[in-house]
């Protein structure tokens, strides 16, 4: 047995594929045989894009009116499969959308799931998925065991996104069958927070505040720091949950996974699940008042100090250059 | 209103946490504590019983070694009960079976109008286990809650997303997942504390409950290596005499940045 049939779980924002979705299409590509993306939605708008990185087809449902991708999506996977055509690995992006698919589809086909995984290697017949465990210090290399579909979840930035230069993929009809019981989680409205500057996950410069700030409103010299370097604000968790900030700018575990070209960490202790979510920066500067705090481990320029003296003279040195 | 609430019960995450070198598998055999992500579960369950004008909060819970301090916490914040799955099977469960067991325990405790678990655990991370207990169980489900409100037979939820929040409708029954910070988990007093102690916990293993336990075996993976990640090693660090911005500029500048 060989893997020969890899499906990739599509998302699109604001009618484009996610940069997520390229970056599993290209690893699935370089894992050999066919890869069809499955989408939850319309694929018509998104066809070519999935066929220029490897998609040779895509399942879609079309649009699901609203509802709750979980049930709904997994349930169409779930009839595609029972009807013959059945995958040797399937991958989805770490995110909501593709946490909740999987798990429902685990349940349907009777198949053990593997998440937080940043590589996937296949030999013959079997998949290896590879977690970094304990704050990424350590590695932890899985097999699946027996029968496929593997189902996989993948952290973002794990893999390169590469066009192939493949045509369009065929869109082939998955319609969501009857979900009885388990239909009727409706969206009714969607609030997005408004910000200015580039994306979190995709800004050349991340300036993020923690606990060290000391109050919600001394955040705002976070803010204009960001500004002041054309990068975004980024938090920690324990002031996301403090509720000085919207889950949106959290970094981290189980917030945005960021790689910019600089991350400074203003107040930030360093608590590993959030260095799971800025360790790949390019560089990494931080200001802590505490010597011992585990974030001047990573950085590479670390500041002994406090930051409410220390950034706001920063600032007024970058405002004075003009 | 009858509200189960998912509990599960950790090493402390103040604790370097430690692989078993046999099994490869999390160590759990020092003190267990209530998984925080949890507290909010159990919060959310007392505040929604006590807007319904009464009812009862139940707790389910899988852990080694008939482990009940964490449930005993949690019954002393208010809940009337627990059912703890403890069974040596079950070592090594995935999160398919995990979610099989809580579902069956559900079951047992007769079920309930709502199901509230956290996002993911502090401790494993997998973070689909709530979503895979409503499929068992056949029922809707709303993940990342970051509020959630009773309206006659459904549930009006905030969820959030990446980019901000989803107003969401949802029948009941149902199971919810609830974020982290989505209500304050209230201290238990010294009264829920003496309280808690006399409250009935069910304890059963997977056999009681007819689920098959697939232990490490037959879990579906299997663990092949653990190694040491390539770590990062810490630059500069110096301690602001007041100037030290200076030297932030001047590394920005090699860099290009400014």
């Amino acid at each position: 047995m060989t893997i020969s049939n890899i499906w990739v779980f599509a998302q699109a924002a604001d009618g484009d594929v996610t940069t997520g979705t390229l970056e599993l299409l290209t690893k699935a590509r370089s894992l050999g045989g066919t890869v069809s993306a499955v989408v939850g939605g319309d694929a018509s708008a998104v066809a070519a894009t999935l066929g220029e990185y490897g998609a040779t087809r895509v399942y879609a449902t079309g649009d699901l009116g609203g509802a709750l991708p979980g049930a709904a999506v997994a349930s169409a996977l779930a009839a595609v499969i029972d009807g013959g055509d059945r995958p040797d690995l399937i991958m989805f992006p770490q995110n909501y959308e593709g946490r909740d698919v999987m798990a429902r589809l685990s349940v349907k086909l009777d198949r053990t799931v593997i998440t937080n995984n940043t590589d996937v290697s296949v030999d013959g017949g079997s998949v290896t998925v590879t977690t970094p465990v304990f704050g990424g210090n350590t590695l932890v290399a899985t097999t699946f065991s027996g029968e496929g579909p593997f189902l996989a979840a993948f952290r973002p930035k794990s893999f390169a996104a590469e066009a192939a230069g493949g045509g369009a993929a065929e869109v082939v009809a998955a319609p969501v069958p009857d979900l009885g019981s388990t239909g009727g989680a409706t969206v009714t409205a969607v609030h997005v927070e408004e910000s200015t500057g580039p994306k979190l996950d995709e800004a050349d410069v991340v300036v993020s505040g923690g606990r060290g700030l000391g109050e919600a409103e001394k955040f705002s010299m976070v803010d204009d720091l960001a500004q002041a370097l054309k990068g975004a604000a980024g938090a920690s968790r324990a002031i996301v949950d403090a509720g000085w900030v919207p889950y949106s700018m959290q970094v981290g575990q189980t917030g945005k996974v960021v790689k910019p070209n600089v991350y400074i960490a203003a107040g930030i202790s360093g608590a590993t699940q959030h260095m799971v979510g800025m360790k790949g920066s390019k560089h990494i500067i931080a200001i802590n008042k505490d010597a011992e705090a585990p974030i001047f481990g990573v950085a590479d320029l670390g500041i002994v100090g406090d930051v409410h003296k220390v950034l706001p003279k920063l600032l007024e040195a970058l405002q004075g250059r003009g | 209103m009858k509200v189960i609430v998912c509990v599960k019960q950790i090493p402390d995450p103040a604790l370097p946490g430690e692989l078993d070198p046999s099994t490869n598998t999390l160590k759990r055999e020092g003190k267990l504590i209530l998984d925080e992500s949890d507290s909010y579960g159990v919060e959310m369950a007392l505040q929604l019983v006590d807007a319904a004008g009464g009812g009862e909060v139940a707790l389910v819970s899988m852990a080694p070694n008939g482990e009940v301090s964490g449930l005993r916490t949690a019954l002393a914040m208010g809940a009337a009960q627990g059912v703890l799955v403890s069974d040596p099977e079950l070592a090594g469960s995935d999160a398919l079976t995990t979610a099989k067991v809580l579902a069956a325990a559900v079951q047992r405790l007769g079920g309930a109008d709502l199901v509230l678990a956290g996002t993911e655990s502090s401790d494993g991370y997998t973070g689909t286990v709530p979503e895979q207990m409503a499929e068992v169980l056949g029922l809707p489900s709303v993940t990342f809650a970051k509020s959630v409100a009773v309206d006659g037979g459904s549930l009006k939820v905030n969820r959030q997303t990446e980019a901000g929040y989803d107003e969401v409708t949802c029948p009941l029954p149902a199971v919810v997942s609830v974020t982290a910070g989505v209500v304050e988990p209230r201290y238990p007093s010294f009264k829920g504390i003496m309280a808690a102690k006399s409250k009935p916990v069910d304890t059963v293993t997977a056999g009681d409950l007819g689920v098959t336990p697939t232990g490490w075996a037959a879990a579906g993976q299997q663990i092949t290596s653990v190694t040491q990640a390539p770590s990062r090693e810490a630059g500069e660090v110096i301690e602001d005499d007041g100037e030290a911005h200076v030297k932030i500029v001047e590394f920005l500048e090699g860099l290009k940045v400014i």
